[in-house]
């Protein structure tokens, strides 16, 4: 950084009893912003200020909006300290993530064997795809009934996309290029719902409950803040 | 005006022809006037297992072609007067007619039968995609078998695709004692899959072969259970309510205890 100019910091800290505001700077290009709070995260000077007890942090983003990749960066750096706990992101009266309002779009019906549904973004599927049906999108799959087909979530390649259904029974499961197929033979006690995720290279099928701890963005607490 | 049926089910073998012949069969008995068109051109069955082989001069494509009017190509059955078989043509084969000719064919048999009932070859291909296209309803046949429900359910999207009515469902050759032990899919099941609205079950039974074989429908047995449940199909079509027939008859003096004390 320019030793010359007096910049204000990227990234403002201030605490009160709700926990740590975190504002980041809107004037300034978002990459300086998160460098700037690496620096301020990592920064093994400070380090007796963070380690401590939990402290709920509230991302004050001003009246920047960022992209879903955007806030999983911010989440990474935050993953250095573990007892910094992201509440939220806020703009100043406006969603903050980019593009509005998530786009989970809902569609109905049976996809029959031969049959392919298509879709760009998350989609909710309220009905049963059949063996032999393919349903693919470039994010996240939520079936509402049984996924006995073919599904392709994040078929752009986007890793962080999930699979969700009321019965999981898939022929086949793929995550962006990773493809699975599960086990030849089904175990009764796996009913209920299940979501299918990427890690490592590999998807992971577990049951719901799980999800909050693997996507804490998406986990509702009881008492949180939200908006 | 009548109605036109379609019976398919994509694979083969799991009883389309049977259930056209006694569907029809049933229907006539009813009183009702039928006519059963063989769409399976090249392959035809229906007339064999109606006992009517050895009666066929014109065929269905004599009749689309005009070299005999249609009525000249009927053969009326031998034991219900308002029953009669277009038998398909033997020599030829599916691209000898196109799906235009077919739907002009049902549409002038619709004029004088309650119910047209079209026996479709088994596969996608052109001969199904020229026998769907004359229908207003469909019924699609399966076995509770993997295969065949695969089958039927893309058969059940394609004609999702083409038709104004929604296909209905017969599940046959259902055998009780193996849906019992698990070795066998039971109709729930099959039904939850393919997500249609059940017509009937037909129960498995040697019988019906030895019915096809002497060229006598099933259901001109009245005290056959698979005779009874296509007389019940033949009865839903027609609009009636009618109560599944319950396969499973061991209703004994213990199970009744146990209904009764809330255990089963």
């Amino acid at each position: 950084m320019d030793m010359g100019k007096t910049l204000k910091p990227g990234v403002t800290i201030k605490g009160t009893k709700d926990g740590l505001f975190f504002f980041l700077d809107d004037s300034r290009p978002f990459s300086d912003v998160l460098a700037d709070l690496k620096e301020k995260l990592e920064n093994s000077h400070a380090a007796h200020i963070w380690d401590g007890p939990d402290l709920n942090v509230i991302i004050k983003l001003g009246k920047r909006q960022i992209t879903k990749a955007e806030e999983i960066a911010v989440r990474e750096l935050f993953s250095v300290r573990k007892n910094l706990i992201i509440q939220e992101f806020e703009s100043d009266d406006i969603p903050y993530l980019l593009g509005g309002e998530q786009d989970l779009v809902i569609k109905s019906g049976t996809v029959r064997s031969g049959q392919v549904l298509i879709h760009k973004g998350n989609l909710l599927f309220l009905g049963d795809v059949n063996p032999g049906g393919t349903i693919q999108c470039t994010g996240s799959i939520y079936v509402l009934g049984a996924l006995r087909g073919l599904a392709h979530a994040g078929c752009e390649g986007d890793t962080n996309a999930i699979i969700v259904a009321s019965v999981l029974r898939p022929t086949q499961l793929r995550i962006a290029d990773v493809i699975s197929r599960p086990p030849d033979k089904w175990d009764e006690s796996e009913i209920g719902m299940r979501f299918a995720y990427m890690i490592d290279n590999q998807i992971v099928v577990e049951r719901i409950h799980h999800l909050g701890q693997l996507k804490p963005e998406l986990e509702w607490k009881e008492g949180r803040r939200h908006f | 005006m009548g109605e036109s049926i379609v019976i398919t089910s994509g694979k083969g073998g799991v009883g389309k022809s049977t259930s056209s012949a006694n569907i029809g069969t049933a229907l006539a008995l009813a009183g009702k006037k039928v006519c059963l068109v063989d769409a399976d051109i090249g392959l035809r069955n229906l007339d064999v297992l109606l006992g009517l082989e050895n009666r066929i001069i014109y065929d269905l494509v004599d009749a689309i072609e005009k070299r005999c009017r249609i009525d000249q190509a009927l053969i009326r059955d031998k034991r219900c007067d308002e029953l009669y078989l277009l038998p398909a043509a033997q020599t030829r084969d599916k691209s000898s007619i196109s799906g235009n000719q077919l739907r002009w064919l049902i549409a002038e048999l619709k004029e004088k039968f309650d119910y047209v009932i079209i026996d479709c070859p088994a596969g996608i291909d052109l001969g199904f995609q020229n026998a769907i296209v004359g229908a207003d309803q469909a019924i699609v046949v399966t076995t509770p078998e993997n295969t065949a429900i695969r089958d039927a359910d893309r058969v059940i999207g394609l004609l999702e695709k083409e038709q104004v009515a929604p296909p209905k469902l017969v599940v046959n050759r259902l055998r009780k004692q193996m849906v019992k032990d698990g070795g066998m899919m039971d109709v729930d099941e099959v039904v939850s899959v393919l997500a249609i609205d059940l017509l009937g079950v037909v129960p498995d039974d040697e019988q019906v072969i030895r019915a096809g074989n002497t060229g006598e429908p099933i259901v001109y047995e009245n005290r056959n259970a698979a005779g009874k449940a296509y007389r019940d199909i033949a009865r839903r079509i027609q609009g009636e309510m009618v109560p599944l027939m319950v396969l499973d008859k061991e209703s004994n003096v213990i199970t009744k205890v146990k209904r009764w004390l809330g255990f089963a």
